[in-house]
């Protein structure tokens, strides 16, 4: 389980075109195994987020190939890729994006009933599983606008875990936090590579961040400089 | 596709900016509302007018006409057959006024399964003598009862019982103007005389009015028997044979048939009141554009609130996405929205539509040309409320699928990186 290959890619590249071509990606072949937490850092401008929206299925517009859980993203529906990223991938964001009509439950729940794969209590009961390892158990009857920042970036985590994804890919998920609150989230994804053996890839440009964690690759000018 | 799910973020959004969308809402109302009065009002008046004229018209009439025959002696010479005659001062024959075997083409028209019914008339020119003053009048020989039963004649007897020319012997229902110039009252005798002069006394026992005042200052009704009398004529004296045909579009194709079949005259009601056909359909045509054009301004403030609702919600559609929604569940999440409002303002149209409708039909509307009519005229029919919900459901599903189609193509990375 351990060596399983969750992720790999293949001479990926990818290039702007708008006002004019620049190769932002220039050929990266990497592989991500199972339960690994891995950082990806690089200055301003490397590309190192790029890369990640390519790898969340997000962004369909690059050339080599990408494969989840051995599949082939190239070339798909979006339809297919969206299934893949509700199964799938887990996402949290620099910014939380939680829906402020609805409760945090609620929002913890959308991808899971996306899902359909277990029924409302069932659906409901996991969700405040999920909330009691972030510690925000309490908060779950709350609208998103009445937490704090550190609270609804918890949120955000524990949406990205719901339908127990083979991955979780973050982008920058403690630049906005302070120190304490950074230092709490790194915790909490930290627990979940022990605890439940969580693959987690984070984009970061935080040093600190990523030293911590299992494995870091580096980026500089649309090349991996170090793995 | 989780439909409960889609309906569930559909409400979320829809209640988050409930104030615009109820605004959207109440425009659809409004124009359903519109829609439907306006087109139960136009169609009332129509019909209104159609009764008028249309109703107490025969759809067919059958008669003798005065005209001078098409072929003239010459042509039936072999000499002149075939060439180019001229004849100076034709004058129309001697054709006689009465129909020729009345009584077997009655009961052949009976019989026919597309005729309604068959009213036997005479038409006859009199002049009411009021002492010195002679007042020329025509005298209708009917039968009340079938008369009745096709053209609803009672509606027009204002005073006196419609039966009574049959029960009462020599007597005369005369048209209300007429009547007030003579200064007649009910159970007065009148004296009146033929073109070829003779003369007899009719006793009045009912006014109509038809609403016309052409009409009634110069029409009166008596018996079938009565005119025969007055005439000098046989009982099976008859000039004219009204007909009500299942569907009146028929009517002219059977007056074509009838003509050729009892060597008759025939005109049918299109072709003798065309102009009120007309003025129907346009009347018809004009409130179904004003509906329309209320319908679609309606649209278009749904699709403007919409556009601003995906503007402001691109951060959600963008995380529902990277969830896993696909750009088809989020198109139908706005879809959605659109034909909510659309229905919900559409159901209340409906019921207010209805309602103004009852208003109009009991607000008072007294007109001395239609003494059967009080209220304003309004027509409930459910195909303009099938109508208007039709349309309030197309037009707000277009309003709502092209801002949906917006949506659906929002790139979440776009969003995402842009924060």
């Amino acid at each position: 389980m351990k060596n399983k290959i969750i992720l790999s890619s293949h001479g990926l590249e990818k290039s702007f075109h708008d006002p004019m071509t620049i190769k932002v990606l220039k050929g990266l072949d990497f592989t991500i195994n199972s339960g690994e937490f891995v950082s990806i850092i690089g200055k301003s401008g490397c590309g190192k987020s790029t890369l990640l929206y390519i790898l969340s299925t997000m962004d369909t517009d690059f050339e080599g190939d990408l494969f989840i859980d051995g599949e082939s993203m190239k070339n798909r529906k979006e339809k297919f890729l969206a299934k893949i990223r509700n199964e799938k991938i887990g996402f949290v964001f620099q910014f939380h994006y939680l829906l402020n009509e609805f409760n945090v439950l609620d929002n913890v729940m959308l991808p899971g009933q996306k899902l359909g794969k277990y029924k409302k209590h069932e659906l409901e009961h996991r969700a405040y599983e999920k909330l009691k390892i972030l510690g925000i158990q309490n908060e779950a009857l709350k609208k998103p606008n009445q937490l704090s920042g550190g609270q609804k970036q918890r949120v955000a985590i524990a949406r990205a875990l719901i339908n127990d994804p083979l991955i979780i890919m973050g982008d920058e998920p403690t630049g906005n936090l302070d120190r304490k609150n950074a230092d709490m989230v790194f915790d909490i994804f930290k627990e979940l590579t022990i605890e439940n053996k969580q693959t987690l890839l984070i984009v970061t440009h935080d040093n600190d961040f990523a030293e911590k964690s299992d494995r870091i690759i580096e980026m500089e000018d649309g090349r991996i400089i170090k793995m | 596709m989780n439909k409960q799910l889609i309906f569930r973020i559909a409400k979320a959004l829809m209640l988050a900016r409930w104030k615009q969308t109820m605004v959207a809402a109440i425009g659809v109302t409004f124009s359903i509302t519109m829609f439907v009065t306006l087109l139960g009002f136009m169609n009332g008046l129509n019909d209104l007018l159609d009764d008028l004229i249309l109703n107490r018209t025969a759809h067919i009439r059958l008669f003798n006409e005065v005209k001078p025959t098409p072929i003239q002696p010459i042509d039936k010479s072999i000499t002149y057959r075939n060439t180019e005659n001229f004849i100076g001062s034709v004058k129309p024959n001697r054709k006689k006024l009465e129909l020729h075997n009345v009584s077997s083409i009655i009961s052949s028209l009976k019989k026919d399964s597309r005729v309604i019914g068959v009213a036997p008339k005479i038409t006859t020119q009199v002049f009411y003598n009021v002492g010195e003053i002679d007042m020329a009048g025509v005298i209708n020989g009917i039968d009340p009862d079938v008369e009745n039963q096709l053209f609803s004649f009672d509606q027009y007897v204002v005073e006196g019982n419609y039966l009574d020319i049959t029960s009462i012997p020599n007597s005369i229902i005369l048209g209300k103007v007429a009547a007030e110039k003579m200064l007649t009252e009910l159970g007065d005798i009148i004296q009146v005389t033929t073109p070829k002069g003779n003369r007899m006394k009719l006793k009045v026992v009912g006014f109509f009015q038809s609403g016309l005042q052409d009409i009634d200052k110069v029409q009166s009704y008596a018996s079938i028997k009565t005119t025969q009398k007055l005439l000098g004529k046989t009982n099976n004296y008859i000039t004219d044979i009204q007909l009500k045909l299942t569907n009146i579009e028929n009517a002219p194709k059977v007056a074509k048939e009838y003509e050729a079949l009892y060597n008759v005259d025939a005109t049918d009601i299109q072709t003798a009141n065309a102009q009120f056909e007309t003025g129907s359909s346009v009347r018809t045509l004009i409130s179904y554009a004003v509906g329309i054009t209320l319908l679609i301004v309606s649209g278009f403030g749904i699709y403007n609130i919409l556009n601003m609702m995906i503007f402001e919600k691109m951060d959600s559609i963008a995380i529902l996405k990277a969830t896993g929604f696909s750009g088809r569940e989020v198109k139908f999440v706005f879809i959605t929205i659109g034909v909510l409002i659309g229905v919900v303002g559409g159901i209340f149209g409906l019921i207010f539509g209805f309602g103004f409708s009852v208003l109009i039909d009991n607000l008072p509307f007294n007109t001395a040309a239609m003494p059967t009519v009080t209220t304003f005229p309004v027509n409930y029919d459910p195909k303009f409320y099938l109508i208007g919900t039709a349309f309030s459901i197309l037009t707000t599903y277009l309003a709502g699928y092209f801002p949906a189609q917006k949506a659906s193509k929002v790139d979440p990375v776009d969003i995402i990186r842009g924060k």
